[in-house]
């Protein structure tokens, strides 16, 4: 369980430009629900996620994953136990790294980084079938570089390698954003697949409001630091895309966008 | 005929500086100055050494821990105090210089009657009088393939995996559950323990260390690598490692050259430095007209 309690978080803090992002803000999210994350930009979608994953420093208040607070630990040590996909996708793979090595990589991850072989050859049959799965050929050229891969092949394989290893979260800041309709749709078909298989607890930033209302069993509406929709199952499946597309004007309006 | 012989002799003593500024600035992306600090650095603990009656080999290899600790202090002055990368080579740089005379004592010293990895009984036992030369180049070649193989190696650890994903990218690192910044100091000390190595060897064969001796490696450094991976990227089986030890040798080779055609002893700076601005301009030159094709 991930619990946000009483978040505070202002941009440019004490100056003529202050901006109040999250005024006591609060979030509880169960073990293995799937939350759809959606809202006008400047909204504080990102910024949530950076604040969870520890991008971006609180200004007061505290994180909680299953009782321990997380609030001082450091980014690289909260993502131990989560997984993160980036709208990017060239953050996701090293680019001059080829496929089988940037799959090992990823496999090492809560080992310890050592002397030891950094490609296991008795686990390449293992990524060969992982990558036959995405169903784009990659497993036949496990020894070209990523860096020649096309966007829609990368965030492939950032997704598959942010769920190699156990985690408990996995974080997607909208990671279908830059990719083309065809390729966003095998992306998100492909994410919904591995969360369910690996039963992940997962927050998903989006702007496609279909996405959002068709996947998860949870949706929220950002709106200046504030869920201003938020419904969970039974709720959330009766919800259809005008009625969000309406609340999203409504807000949008408000903002005089 | 001996002047070739120079020639493949230095190439391989830079090379192995060459191995340590492929990590910092092929890999790591670091513009790391510290090495015009930590190959004299290694000069000087071999002076000191070596006086002292210690075995040259264990010169070597104190010469190479404290070059690794000085491109440790580099690293920690980067990612922990967050000063930009430059300045934190800069910084180092100019410390090493008082350091490194206060080490010797003085700006110069030389030490030809001493033992050497070159000049010791052992050497002078198994190799015929007369083929010193050889020997030299022998012993060159031997520790050159020993750190590039190492290095090789190192590089398809996971540890090295972690380095090469470090320059690449960030925030995979992070993602990986990896403080991007402890990978950033092991390689800082790697390189700058190469770099010191490689000062070592380079007083060990000349038999004095020289306070001087320092100034410009980073440009060598660089311009070895990159004449390296440029000349050798069209054979593209050939390793980048392989590719900077030919490299350090055809720099050098260039310098030579312009000093059989008439330049100066004293005009090696600035031949240093026209050579690596024009390789500077045609690698650029070259990545424009390829970008133009595409």
């Amino acid at each position: 369980m991930l619990e946000l309690r009483n978040i505070n978080k202002y941009y440019n803090h004490g100056t003529v430009n202050e901006m109040c992002l999250f005024e006591n803000f609060k979030l509880t999210i169960e073990n293995q629900q799937f939350v759809s994350v959606v809202g006008s930009n400047g909204s504080g979608k990102t910024s949530l996620l950076n604040i969870i994953c520890g991008s971006i420093p609180l200004d007061s208040g505290s994180i909680q994953i299953n009782g321990t607070d997380i609030s001082n630990m450091p980014e690289h040590k909260r993502l131990r136990r989560i997984g993160r996909v980036y709208q990017n996708p060239s953050v996701g793979t090293c680019p001059n790294m080829t496929i089988l090595e940037n799959m090992a990589i990823a496999d090492t991850k809560g080992k310890p980084f050592n002397l030891l072989p950094g490609t296991n050859k008795s686990r390449i049959d293992f990524y060969r079938d992982q990558l036959r799965s995405l169903g784009l050929g990659l497993e036949d050229k496990m020894h070209i570089k990523v860096g020649v891969l096309s966007g829609g092949q990368r965030q492939a394989m950032a997704l598959l390698m942010s769920t190699m290893t156990p985690i408990e979260f996995l974080i997607l800041d909208e990671h279908t954003a830059a990719l083309d309709p065809k390729t966003a749709e095998i992306i998100m078909e492909l994410t919904d697949q591995i969360v369910k298989e690996k039963q992940l607890t997962t927050i998903m930033v989006t702007h496609n409001l279909r996405y959002a209302v068709e996947y998860g069993n949870r949706l929220l509406m950002m709106h200046q630091g504030n869920a201003v929709i938020d419904k969970a199952n039974d709720e959330k499946s009766s919800l259809n895309i005008e009625y969000i597309l309406e609340k999203f004007n409504e807000i949008s309006i408000e903002c005089g966008n | 005929m001996s002047i070739i012989f120079g020639v493949i002799e230095e190439g391989l003593v830079y090379a192995i500086m060459a191995l340590g500024v492929y990590i910092t600035y092929k890999i790591l992306d670091f513009p790391d100055l510290s090495v015009d600090g930590t190959f004299p650095l290694g000069g000087a603990i071999t002076a000191v050494l070596v006086l002292a009656g210690v075995n040259p080999l264990i010169a070597l290899l104190l010469a190479f821990i404290a070059g690794a600790l000085a491109g440790c202090i580099t690293g920690i002055i980067h990612v922990k105090l967050k000063v930009r990368d430059l300045l934190s080579g800069i910084i180092v740089m100019t410390a090493l210089y008082s350091v490194n005379l206060r080490l010797v004592g003085k700006s110069n010293v030389a030490f030809f009657n001493s033992d050497s990895i070159f000049e010791n009984p052992f050497i002078n036992k198994i190799m015929p009088q007369g083929l010193s030369e050889v020997s030299v180049i022998a012993i060159l070649v031997v520790i050159v393939l020993i750190v590039k193989i190492l290095l090789d190696l190192f590089l398809k650890t996971r540890s090295g995996y972690l380095l090469r994903a470090v320059g690449d990218n960030e925030t995979l690192v992070t993602s990986l559950a990896k403080d991007k910044g402890t990978v950033k100091i092991l390689g800082l000390s790697i390189a700058n323990g190469l770099a010191a190595l490689a000062g070592s060897v380079y007083c060990q064969q000349n038999g004095f260390f020289d306070i001087s001796m320092g100034t410009g490696t980073i440009v060598i450094g660089l311009a070895n690598v990159i004449i390296g991976t440029k000349l050798l990227k069209r054979f593209g089986a050939i390793k980048a490692t392989t590719a900077v030890i030919v490299g350090s040798i055809v720099y050098k080779a260039c310098v030579s050259l312009a000093i059989f055609f008439g330049m100066e002893a004293s005009d090696l700076r600035i031949i240093t430095s026209a050579l690596f601005l024009g390789i500077l301009v045609i690698s650029n030159g070259r990545e424009k007209k390829v970008k133009n094709h595409a």
